[in-house]
């Protein structure tokens, strides 16, 4: 009883906590819209913890949030729950059967070596009265959130078969005030959930199409700031920035290829946009579309033979792919007149794209070989773009309007979870979600 | 090149569209007399107070008067939605800049494409190029120096209504004239 009042101490504590953190951050907390009809039930207790752990969020909190966002999970309320077991020997299966769950995840922590906290954790499987997986995480108090999501993550797998994605960052686009003699720009990193943003870089002039290098480490990006466009690659921890490119005309659309030596670009020093690839180490171009019409938003399939694009050489843009071994161009979309900004799944066979239909913007979801076409947004506003896949390829992030105001969202690939990461101050676009880190930052 | 000898016929194509737009008078390569303006005529009568007549050229940011009066030339110009063709009604005043340019021609002019928020950034950012390029090409087939003028598209980044209706986009798919 006493280990329970500690814990809604501890709860209180964390809220008012979380409220005053809140304020400086540029995104808000998740809100969930829709998930799916059948959820799998499991009960994450509160990790038991010491009283020096009084000031640290809460970190059962976090993954029973990681797990109820996926939309794949219905997290049991904790005032609903009859016993919080820390250690498998405190586990009673009857108490969690009873309540109808499927899983159990508990855990504990511990104050060990230089200060770092040792977490361990056990899932179980209620039904069959046996623990699925044991392990444990360790870091700093700095790293709290991280390793509440690499436990989220192992749960995930555990139970779904497919790895997690909740120990991933985000990096996107803070637009305040654009237009306007006072507008602030700033390329922001964040975890996935939104939590602990932080500002990579910011300039009075505008920041556009940010992505990752394979490896996590490297963004690249578009930028003004000296008062023509260029491509520049920072280093994200370092925050070391190089200029890569800086020609006349347009220098846009920065995708590194898969074994992130390469970088797609667009310029127009020639006087119209055309796609190129340079090679990082010396920083020769190869010249990969010629013509008069716009060839931009260039991506890699994931095996790095292909680079799909936009272009309007048939008078609309419309999605086309370029096969790099042998030139050859073939169109893939005809459905509409706005195709534009692809990106393919990991699996190479499926892709993701801004689709008009009646005047509104939505992501679209194709089958290439199939043809299959499926809207997985439909906003009220009709104005989402940038579509940014999970590593995982379960969900994707994407940029829309709410009420005035640029926002990023979250739908599965299936359409059936939507969830959205408001911004209580400025625009919020451009969305892109990073490789699996082996590594925290 | 084959990009480049694509250009040059574009905007000799350009060139003749928007010299038949203003009742068939010049050639590709040579202005259009003030004259046939109809719009903006000079005012013969000299400024009452103007201190010189070249120093009433310019207001204090280098930006052109009206030839004759105390009134700026307009400098923005605007674009049906996804299109990148001039208004028939923006060429007269176009013309006054090329005039400007020719005859100041130790000034130069950046060329600002911009784009409304509708499709994606990196299209928009191409599609506003393609405005600033419509702006450059009159301004080039009306005799002003390629070295006077430079491009920068901005795409739908730098909004001038920062709204989401159709007023809004209306006044965010522009070209602008900035002078240095």
């Amino acid at each position: 009883m006493r280990s329970l009042s500690v814990n809604l101490i501890f709860l209180l504590a964390q809220s008012l906590l979380a409220g005053a953190a809140l304020a400086a951050e540029s995104l808000d907390t998740i809100i969930i819209d829709e998930g799916y009809d059948k959820q799998t039930r499991i009960a994450v207790v509160p990790f038991d913890a010491g009283p020096e752990f009084s000031n640290q969020a809460d970190m059962g909190g976090i993954i029973s949030f990681d797990l109820s966002r996926s939309g794949q999970f219905a997290p049991l309320e904790r005032d609903n729950m009859l016993s919080f077991p820390g250690r498998p020997e405190q586990v009673f299966f009857r108490d969690w059967r009873v309540l109808g769950m499927e899983y159990l995840l508990i855990g504990n922590l511990r104050t060990v070596a230089n200060g770092n906290t040792r977490v361990r954790y056990h899932l179980f499987d209620v039904v069959n009265e046996r623990e699925m997986l044991g392990g444990e995480v360790t870091g700093t108090r700095a790293e709290w959130r991280d390793m509440a999501h690499e436990v989220a993550d192992a749960a995930y797998e555990a139970i779904t078969g497919i790895p997690g994605a909740f120990a991933t960052k985000i990096i996107y686009v803070l637009a305040e005030n654009a237009g306007s003699p006072s507008a602030r720009y700033s390329l922001e990193l964040a975890d996935s959930d939104g939590e602990r943003s932080r500002t990579l870089f910011s300039s009075d002039q505008p920041i556009m199409s940010p992505g990752w290098g394979p490896e996590g480490r490297r963004a690249a990006y578009v930028s003004w700031e000296t008062g023509r466009q260029s491509i520049i690659i920072q280093d994200v921890e370092s925050g070391e920035r190089e200029i890569i490119t800086r020609f006349s005309g347009i220098n846009g659309s920065p995708v590194f290829s898969p074994d992130g030596r390469k970088l797609l670009m667009v310029l127009s020093r020639d006087g119209n946009p055309e796609i190129y690839l340079m090679n990082l180490a010396n920083r020769s171009l190869r010249q990969l579309t010629r013509h008069h019409g716009i060839d931009t938003e260039p991506s890699f399939s994931p095996d790095g033979q292909q680079v799909i694009f936009t272009s309007d050489r048939g008078g609309a843009p419309q999605i086309y792919r370029l096969d790099l071994d042998t030139n050859l161009v073939e169109r893939l979309t005809f459905e509409g007149g706005y195709n534009a900004r692809a990106r393919l799944l990991p699996d190479g066979r499926h892709m993701v794209y801004v689709h008009r239909r009646d005047g509104r913007y939505y992501i679209a979801w194709r089958d290439l070989e199939r043809n299959d076409v499926r809207i997985l947004t439909q906003t009220s506003t009709g104005l989402d773009e940038s579509p940014s896949l999970a590593p995982n390829g379960t969900m994707l992030m994407y940029a829309t309007q709410d009420q005035g105001r640029g926002i990023l969202a979250v739908v599965s690939l299936d359409g059936s979870v939507k969830y959205r990461l408001p911004s209580s101050s400025g625009d919020v676009r451009e969305p892109a979600w990073s490789p699996y880190l082996d590594f925290r930052m | 090149m084959t990009t480049q000898w694509l250009r040059n016929l574009l905007i000799v194509l350009i060139g003749s569209v928007v010299l038949a737009g203003c009742a068939g008078t010049g050639t590709q390569t040579e202005p259009i007399e003030p004259s046939t303006e109809p719009v903006e005529t000079p005012d013969t009568t000299p400024a009452p107070d103007g201190p010189s007549s070249r120093s009433a050229e310019v207001d204090e940011n280098g930006n052109p008067y009206v030839p004759g009066s105390t009134r700026l030339m307009s400098r923005t110009y605007y674009f049906d939605f996804d299109r990148s063709v001039l208004s028939p009604d923006d060429l007269a005043s176009l013309e006054m800049h090329a005039t400007f340019l020719r005859n100041n021609p130790d000034r130069s002019v950046v060329i600002e494409g911009h784009a409304d928020e509708r499709g994606t950034r990196e299209y928009n950012l191409a599609l506003g190029e393609r405005r600033a390029d419509a702006v450059q090409s009159f301004l080039v087939s009306a005799g002003v120096s390629r070295r006077q003028l430079e491009i920068v598209s901005y795409g739908e980044e730098r909004p001038e209504d920062p709204g989401h209706n159709e007023a809004a986009w209306a006044r965010n798919r522009r070209a602008v004239l900035i002078y240095r």
